[in-house]
């Protein structure tokens, strides 16, 4: 039982990485590459660990819960760093693509 | 908007209880030694650290603050589905864009958070705060801030503002009280 469990929540997981990797490379400017490993790369990596929390807690004795401070974390500074990489292509005036609505809502900065 | 606990040896209390459980997660287990350990570690760091630190808003609503995570949670189980579909979808039919928020939240605490949900809920991935601080005379508080969003999909841009606006900034006000 715990060993189907494991699977679903591998396959679940490495299908959301797969997704937010192929949103690196298929999406056509900068900003919207952002959308993928921002998102998609969260709940791939939390149904990855909790796999590895319920592997291991049957493993040995007792629970291990290690796996959830991972998550914590990740789900910590996953929008930093996104907000860090879209502030420096404001900063650099990277172009959007042409249909890209309110670019004048973007305002210089000092 | 509190800045100062109750009790003056516990000047942070939520990040006591944090500070608490990575300890006893970190170490994977629930002995006596490591829970007593862990409470003098919880409430020794914050106050040796203290005089470092800025001083940030308390939390005011536990109980409201909780409801609000579960709630944020279970919105990014769904935005990842949505990317996903959109991500895999067709890429012409998306129309990206930019939107401004405009923000009750006065304390940069409390926006760091909203900034935060906001990027990791559906396809909205948050820019920057304006105005910006440096560009205003010395010391000047702005009246309205914005936050500047990107939109993977826009659809509605009102309809957007509202939902971020009422899902996600009203329990933030309420939760800090400013």
């Amino acid at each position: 039982m715990a060993e189907w469990i494991i699977s679903i929540l591998l396959l679940i997981g490495g299908f959301f990485v797969l997704v937010g990797s192929i949103g690196l490379v298929k999406m056509p400017d900068f900003f919207m590459r952002l959308h993928g490993p921002t998102k998609a790369t969260t709940l791939g990596m939390a149904s990855l660990l909790t796999a590895a929390m319920i592997y291991f807690s049957q493993l040995q004795d007792g629970v291990s819960a290690k796996e959830i401070l991972i998550s914590i974390f990740l789900l910590l500074t996953a929008p930093i760093s996104g907000y860090m990489l879209i502030k420096s292509a404001i900063h650099h005036k990277l172009k959007s693509i042409e249909r890209t609505s309110g670019n004048d809502n973007i305002e210089d900065d000092v | 908007m509190r800045l100062d606990a109750r009790f003056s040896w516990l000047p942070t209390p939520f990040r006591s209880l944090m500070l608490f459980s990575v300890w006893l997660l970190l170490n994977n287990s629930l002995s006596a030694g490591h829970i007593v350990l862990g409470l003098i570690l919880a409430i020794v760091i914050p106050l040796v650290t203290q005089p470092f630190r800025t001083k940030q808003p308390l939390i005011l609503k536990p109980g409201l603050a909780i409801r609000h995570l579960l709630l944020v949670l279970y919105d990014i189980i769904t935005a990842n589905v949505q990317v996903a579909l959109l991500i895999l979808g067709p890429t012409k039919r998306l129309n990206p864009g930019f939107i401004k928020v405009p923000l009750d939240l006065s304390h940069s605490m409390p926006i760091t958070i909203l900034a935060s949900t906001v990027s990791l809920t559906p396809g909205t991935v948050s820019a920057e705060v304006y105005p910006w601080l440096e560009s205003l005379p010395n010391g000047d508080k702005p009246e309205q801030r914005y936050l500047l969003i990107h939109v993977l999909n826009l659809e509605d841009e009102e309809e957007l503002v509202k939902t971020i606006k009422q899902r996600y900034e009203a329990p933030l006000k309420e939760i800090f009280q400013c």
